[in-house]
């Protein structure tokens, strides 16, 4: 089901962590969910580098919100995997995608100030781009279970709202 | 999305509700009057609130829970959740007559 080259491709790839899934791999509703779990949980560790890190109050009210907004469905979707008993199965999407918000995190680590704020904002607006990109190119029409499907679509939503607020604090930041 | 009118007897106070969903909030009810209750209806899985931007009221909304107000001061006033600040809803509320 997943021609291993294409993940291996990604994998060293890394910046773009779903090349596999934009090629003709088809995950199944256990790697999806592991997939989309995991990309909430990163959004998440960002979300709490910048609260520890900025002294800017819009950068922060915007981290506590993806923290709070992605850990809520991120709940939804552990309480949906137990009901329908599937396992998240790790994968190389998760892991590449993990790869690359360490390495991120670690860049925006040496940074403070605006310069921080900026690179975070900046980086939470291609995030949200790739990921919600993702969702609707290949998660949802490719997840099996309905509920499933649902919680994604409704994740779209609500993350494309975060695309949204993002890039309204990226174009306040001066240049 | 959608606005559910209530009692709408013209002279006495009307009830109204507001449902919150695809993180936005729905439709202003048209012809709000000091004394009208709106009920806030949060349809969404993420927590949202009904703030009142000049203070007023400030409703907390967990999901798929309800929460109301009654309309005290007549005049146009700016609502927002205070969990995503890009949601925004505009209400004009008249003094109303025989309350």
């Amino acid at each position: 089901m997943f021609p291993r080259s294409t993940f291996v491709f990604a994998a060293i790839l890394m910046l773009t962590p779903f090349a596999a899934l934009a090629q003709d791999a088809k995950p199944n509703d256990a790697q999806i969910a592991h997939i989309a779990y995991t990309a909430g949980a990163l959004d998440i560790a960002a979300g709490k580098q910048a609260i520890a890190k900025t002294s800017d109050p819009k950068v922060k009210s915007f981290a506590e919100e993806m923290v709070r907004d992605h850990q809520a469905v991120n709940d939804k979707a552990l309480a949906l995997v137990k009901k329908l008993n599937v396992t998240p199965a790790d994968n190389p999407t998760s892991q590449s995608l993990t790869k690359a918000a360490e390495a991120k995190r670690a860049e925006l680590n040496k940074l403070s100030g605006a310069q921080f704020d900026r690179a975070y904002i900046e980086n939470e607006v291609a995030y949200h781009k790739t990921v919600n990109g993702a969702l609707k190119d290949t998660l949802i029409p490719d997840a099996q279970n309905a509920e499933l499907k649902t919680l994604l679509q409704q994740g779209l939503t609500l993350f494309t709202a975060h695309q949204k607020h993002a890039e309204e604090i990226a174009q306040s930041m001066a240049r | 999305m959608t606005l559910l009118a209530g009692l709408t007897r013209p002279a006495e106070a009307a009830r109204y509700t507001v449902i919150i969903q695809d993180m936005a909030f729905g439709k202003a009810p048209a012809s709000l009057q000091v004394g009208d209750t709106i009920v806030w209806q949060n349809k969404d899985i993420l927590e949202h609130s009904a703030t009142a931007r000049s203070g007023g009221f400030d409703i907390d909304l967990k999901p798929g829970k309800k929460g109301e107000v009654t309309l005290k001061r007549a005049g146009q006033l700016e609502v927002f959740c205070r969990y995503h600040p890009t949601m925004t809803l505009k209400l004009v509320v008249a003094k109303g007559s025989s309350k």
